[in-house]
């Protein structure tokens, strides 16, 4: 039930917005989200967008994990 | 994104580090019934060294719910004149002696919903109805219910219901944590959670008992890697909260989703499975918005609540004991003919086991 998923925001309309994930597009609220916009990847959860995905950060995740990976002397 | 065979030895230099850094037997507690599924699926808890043990904890809103909760629901979803719009997952939940979906073969009109706002639409097409929204789940939920009491009044729209049933889920980690007969040794924070929440909610599990959580995300590497870091604190004895999820959990949370929750409930004590009552735990209606409150504002006879007796539900969300030590799981409990909560939900601890144990793996442990 608290599962949330990345949707990129392709159209922003006021409080809506139109996301596009896995290629199907939805419309989806932008009311606890304002500061959302357009080319935003976001955590979508029931209908609304309740975070950025700051990909700066997920970069950085990934970075780690490869070089967790690079560790790995098994 | 990572190649299969990185994310394999990204995974391997996990489990070796865990396996360095942890002297002796651990239990790590993951809050979030999403993890739950999660570890199981990816077989985590078999990769894993012996000594450290992987515990659910009450994390699943479906199964913290208790039976007196849906009793009231499947009492309203008898009126004629009303409209039960819910989450798919609460169909299947046993109340004392019927569920929803009984309720609903026998013609009551039960909707599933996607999204909290589709309720609204659904009391603008049936003018002449009631329309009741089950409220539950965690604070990844209640903004969504708290924007959608806000419309309502905002489009006076006045034949629209909440049966709230939503919930802090610090309450029940304080409440495990002061317990003496539980023994756990570190919580994996739900990363859902924690990006409405942001971290502080959570201070007190190192500040007031000194044992380390870490936020993580959903994939098998996310949870390897916050169990390694949980570890890491163990071994140094630099207990704290960490994030392994900065990509979307900010520490400070979502300002604008808190502040409506804020703005809407208030906090009250709840009733968990397997808790009791617990402080400050649970969210109703503001009077300001009493109109919404279906409790207040439509009277319904429901039956008395009894829980499953034989059910152990609410031991297995205290992280005491295991689904194989309940008599009934596997036999007259299953997913297709739950007895309890833990079995109904996919997130439930009862269904993960027996949907990726099923004797294929070894549980024991
Ligand atoms: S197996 Fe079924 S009856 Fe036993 S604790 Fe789990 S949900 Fe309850």
């Amino acid at each position: 039930m608290c599962l949330a998923v990345p949707a990129k925001i392709m159209k922003k309309d006021n409080a809506m917005a139109t996301v596009e994930v896995e290629g199907i597009r939805r419309k989806i609220s932008l009311m606890l989200l304002p500061e959302a916009n357009q080319g935003d990847f976001v955590l979508m959860h029931a209908g609304f967008a309740i975070q950025i995905i700051d990909e700066a950060e997920a970069e950085l995740t990934m970075q780690l994990l490869k070089e967790a990976a690079q560790n790995d002397d098994a | 994104m990572m190649m299969p065979e990185e994310s394999r030895r990204a995974a391997a230099f996990f489990i070796n580090q865990i396996d360095a850094l942890i002297k002796k037997p651990v239990r790590f507690m993951e809050v979030c019934g999403t993890h739950t599924v999660s570890i199981f699926r990816s077989g985590i808890r078999q990769l894993l060294p012996e000594k450290v043990d992987l515990v659910s904890g009450p994390g699943c809103p479906v199964c913290v719910t208790p039976n007196d909760y849906m009793d009231m629901a499947i009492a309203y979803a008898k009126r004629k004149d009303t409209i039960i719009a819910t989450f798919g997952d609460m169909l299947k939940v046993p109340g004392t002696s019927s569920s929803l979906n009984e309720a609903k073969a026998q013609g009551a009109d039960v909707r599933i919903i996607y999204s909290p706002l589709d309720v609204l639409q659904i009391s603008q097409e049936n003018p002449q109805k009631q329309i009741i929204f089950l409220a539950v789940g965690f604070e990844t939920t209640a903004p969504l219910t708290a924007v959608t009491v806000q419309t309502a009044m905002a489009q006076h729209i006045n034949n629209f219901f909440i049966l709230s049933s939503h919930k802090w889920t610090n309450a029940p980690i304080d409440a495990l944590l002061s317990d003496p007969r539980i023994k756990v040794d570190g919580f994996l924070l739900p990363g859902h959670v924690c990006v409405i929440t942001g971290e502080k909610p959570f201070d007190f599990v190192a500040d007031k008992y000194r044992k380390p959580a870490v936020v993580t995300g959903f994939e098998a590497l996310d949870i390897l890697q916050a169990v390694y870091m949980l570890a890491r604190q163990v071994n140094t004895g630099q207990i704290q909260i960490e994030n392994a999820y900065k990509q979307v959990v900010k520490p400070e949370g979502n300002r604008v989703a808190q502040s409506v929750i804020k703005e809407v409930f208030d906090s009250v004590p709840a009733k968990w499975r397997g808790f009791g009552t617990i402080e400050a735990s649970g969210m109703i209606l503001k009077d300001k918005y009493a109109q919404y409150d279906a409790l207040q504002q439509i009277p319904v006879e429901k039956e008395i609540s009894r829980e499953n007796p034989v059910c152990r539900c609410g031991e297995i969300l205290k992280g005491l004991i295991k689904p194989t030590q309940c008599p009934l799981f596997k036999k007259t409990c299953t997913p297709d003919k739950p007895a309890g909560a833990c079995m109904v939900s996919v997130e439930g601890t009862c269904h993960a086991w027996y949907k990726y144990g099923q004797g294929r793996y070894h549980y024991g442990r």
